[in-house]
């Protein structure tokens, strides 16, 4: 992998001035997915905060070839784009080597994208597919999606007298790509940055189609001060809420092995949208949150055989 | 058959074979598609073609008409001559996608083989799928027979990719009727067809030039967006000077001639039909017979439904004291059929116009045999002899009470 200086002077492909929050992980994301690659990408996005945000008409932030198509189908429009350049390649009308990057927020892969992006991996595409969650349907005004936390207050599970936000657990979607079989998956967050960029890297490079679930805080939703971005994202890992690891040609592998979790309520704390769970009486739904979580790290690290 | 501009085989094949056959020929860069019924033969014969290495296509077997759209929007913004087909309910899933293909001005062409929409779920032809999209800034155009369905597919291309138009179009052609019935007709030369559609080379894609990237898909907000959507009536509005150059380059080719419609013995007439898609054969049948008693019948066969011709259309059909429009499809909730209700809209205007009824006929598959076409112009008739006024509600044909 390149070193931090290499990777300094190489250009930015997304630009400054889009229209994204200030402490909005979503760009930092991309960003860092973008440094990963070596040769011409084609991004596109669904439909969201990023996707808004970066290409207000008569503008557009994106330095490299883009489409948005709409929420649900980023990546059957990719697949699209792929399909036509190994077409063009193959009737000798292009010749220069390309890469291919297809983002969509937790919304738009989690929940109604899903099918799109199942098919897109098992047609064997050689693309990549970056999820930037942040855990609702923020572009709309932070509604609850299948990768909103437990407890989590959204504007469609708000904490009310008789609910204490979503009732239910997150979806574990990188597990469901791992599922498709395909050559990479990951999940990253953007406060490990190298790591980040490290798997972004593989994703890349792989042959076929790659998966990759990153850890990008809206503090608009989140309702965490703009400035803790990285430190919230970086408690998501150590607190097991986010774990760290890839699955590379069927290899589990865990990134981060810290020799004990933090508790989950260092990562609930500091956001408004769990402030509900720390009202005396809710002490329940906090156990609740830490069992699901020892639960799926202790699978997770069986999985990847760490003890 | 007209006389023939160039060496033509003749064939007898299916309609749906012969739309395959036309793929071939064109050889697309991508084609994206989901099998329904009765489109099916269609993608099957393409996958034919593709796994014997006749066509050299990327085929792209998605997991829904959804994607299918989604992926050729892809295909084709990258800069790749796209294709695909569907059937009702596969078009409605696309549904959303129509107009960002449209918006995006991708010339995507896809052969919409024409069914009822569910519910209840049905297989037969009816026309009510593609008339649900007729306001997604697509062209249309229908087909009477294989021979048009054929042609019809090959002409589009190029109209689709014409620097003046890029829209997407749809070629329908009726379910069963036309899809599966094995009919005789001519087909061109691989090369002549590979010649008369060109090589495509669009002015902006993705992969092209991507030192100059582009953004497709952006985000307009209100200072923008009606713009936009002007172009695009522009654009359709514009298509049918450039749909008539196509299709007269197309005559000098083939030897078959075409229009925006066809007038059947609508010179001396004083009544007539309006239809498109395959009831015209038995409505030209009807007139023959009923003209042989004395009764001065003709028909307007719509070909092109968008752009709408509705000049043309009043200027053929002002002088007639009587007509009889025929859909294949129900606008529930308001006067009647689209192509009833667009065409009583294109005669509003002019100084003589002739009394009009709507008629609904087919749907679900529903047979539809020359006695409701005898029906219509018999209606027709009564109201050019003040027997009776113009009904003010639609008919509709064939329907048990
Ligand atoms: C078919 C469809 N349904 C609903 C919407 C409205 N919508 C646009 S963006 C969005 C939520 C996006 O959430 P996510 O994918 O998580 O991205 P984020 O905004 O959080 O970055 C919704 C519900 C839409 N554009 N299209
Ligand atoms: S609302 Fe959240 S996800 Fe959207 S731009 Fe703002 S910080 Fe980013
Ligand atoms: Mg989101």
């Amino acid at each position: 992998m390149a070193t931090i200086k290499e990777l300094s002077r190489k250009p930015e492909l997304l630009t400054g001035g889009h229209r994204l929050c200030a402490g909005c992980g979503a760009s930092i994301a991309v960003r860092q997915v973008l440094l990963g690659a070596n040769d011409q990408v084609i991004a596109g996005s669904a439909t969201g905060c990023l996707e808004v945000s970066t290409t207000p008409y008569p503008f557009s932030a994106w330095k490299i070839p883009f489409i948005h198509n709409a929420f649900e189908n980023s990546a059957a429009t990719m697949s699209g784009v792929e399909a036509a350049y190994q077409s063009l390649v193959r009737r000798g009308k292009i010749e220069k080597k390309m890469k291919f990057v297809a983002f969509g927020g937790d919304g738009g892969t989690y929940d109604i994208g899903l099918q799109s992006l199942s098919g897109a991996m098992e047609r064997g595409h050689d693309m990549v597919y970056v999820c930037y969650d942040n855990g609702a349907y923020m572009n709309t005004g932070i509604q609850r999606s299948g990768s909103t936390p437990f407890g989590a207050a959204t504007t469609t599970s708000p904490a009310g007298k008789v609910r204490p936000g979503k009732p239910q657990q997150r979806k574990d979607l990188t597990q469901i790509m791992a599922a498709h079989d395909i050559p990479y998956v990951a999940q990253a967050s953007i406060s490990h940055w190298k790591d980040l960029v490290k798997k972004a890297e593989k994703a890349f490079s792989v042959d076929g189609p790659a998966f990759i679930n990153v850890m990008a805080p809206c503090p608009r939703g989140w309702r965490t001060p703009n400035e803790m971005t990285i430190e919230i994202s970086k408690i998501a890992v150590q607190t097991g809420f986010w774990p760290l690891y890839e699955v590379e040609d069927g290899e589990w592998k865990l990134n981060f092995k810290p020799k004990e979790l933090k508790p989950i309520t260092d990562f609930l704390k500091p956001q408004g949208r769990f402030r509900h769970l720390f009202k005396p009486g809710n002490e329940h739904l906090l156990e609740t949150a830490q069992a699901e979580i020892d639960k799926n790290w202790s699978r997770l690290k069986k999985r990847c055989g760490v003890e | 058959m007209a006389k023939t501009a160039t060496k033509q085989k003749i064939v007898a094949m299916t309609g749906n074979a012969g739309c395959a056959l036309a793929m071939k020929q064109i050889n697309p860069d991508v084609v994206a598609a989901y099998p329904i019924t009765p489109q099916t033969t269609i993608v099957e014969e393409f996958a034919n073609y593709v796994a014997n290495g006749v066509v050299d296509t990327e085929y792209i077997n998605v997991e829904s008409e959804h994607s299918a759209m989604s992926a050729c929007i892809g295909a084709s913004a990258a800069g790749a001559r796209v294709m695909t087909s569907t059937s009702s309910q596969g078009l409605a899933l696309m549904w959303e996608e129509l107009s960002i293909a449209s918006s995006l001005r991708l010339p995507i062409v896809m052969q919409t083989v024409n069914r009822a929409l569910s519910g209840p779920i049905n297989i037969h032809c009816d026309h009510s799928d593609s008339m649900g999209a007729r306001d997604m800034g697509w062209i249309h155009l229908f087909a009477e027979t294989a021979q048009e369905a054929y042609d019809n597919t090959i002409m589009a291309i190029k109209i689709a990719e014409h620097k003046d138009v890029r829209l997407p179009v749809m070629s329908m052609h009726d379910g069963f009727i036309t899809s599966h019935a094995i009919d005789r007709f001519e087909v061109l030369d691989d090369a002549d067809v590979k010649k008369f559609v060109g090589d495509y080379m669009p002015k902006h894609s993705l992969l092209y030039n991507p030192n100059e990237p582009v953004t497709f898909g952006p985000f307009a907000m209100p200072a923008f967006y009606y713009e936009q959507r002007k172009q695009l009536r522009v654009a359709i509005d514009g298509s049918k000077d450039i749909v008539m150059k196509v299709t007269d380059d197309f005559a000098k080719l083939s030897g078959r001639q075409y229009g925006l419609f066809e007038e059947y013995r609508l010179d001396d007439a004083d009544v007539a039909i309006v239809v498109l898609g395959s009831t015209a054969g038995t409505t030209r049948y009807v007139i023959d017979a009923m003209r042989a008693q004395g009764v001065k019948v003709g028909m307007l066969k719509l070909r092109v439904f968008r752009p709408f011709p509705a000049e043309e259309i009043a200027q053929a059909l002002s002088k007639l004291k009587a007509v009889g429009v025929m859909d294949r499809s129900d606008t529930v909730g308001t006067l009647g059929g689209p192509v009833y209700v667009e065409t009583k809209a294109a005669l509003y205007n002019s100084k003589q116009r002739p009394a009009m009824q709507g008629y609904v006929y087919g749907l679900g598959g529903r047979d539809t045999g020359p006695d409701q076409i005898e029906t219509v112009i018999g209606d027709l008739v009564k109201v050019v002899k003040g027997e009776e006024s113009p009904r003010e509600a639609v008919t509709l044909l064939g329907v048990k009470e």
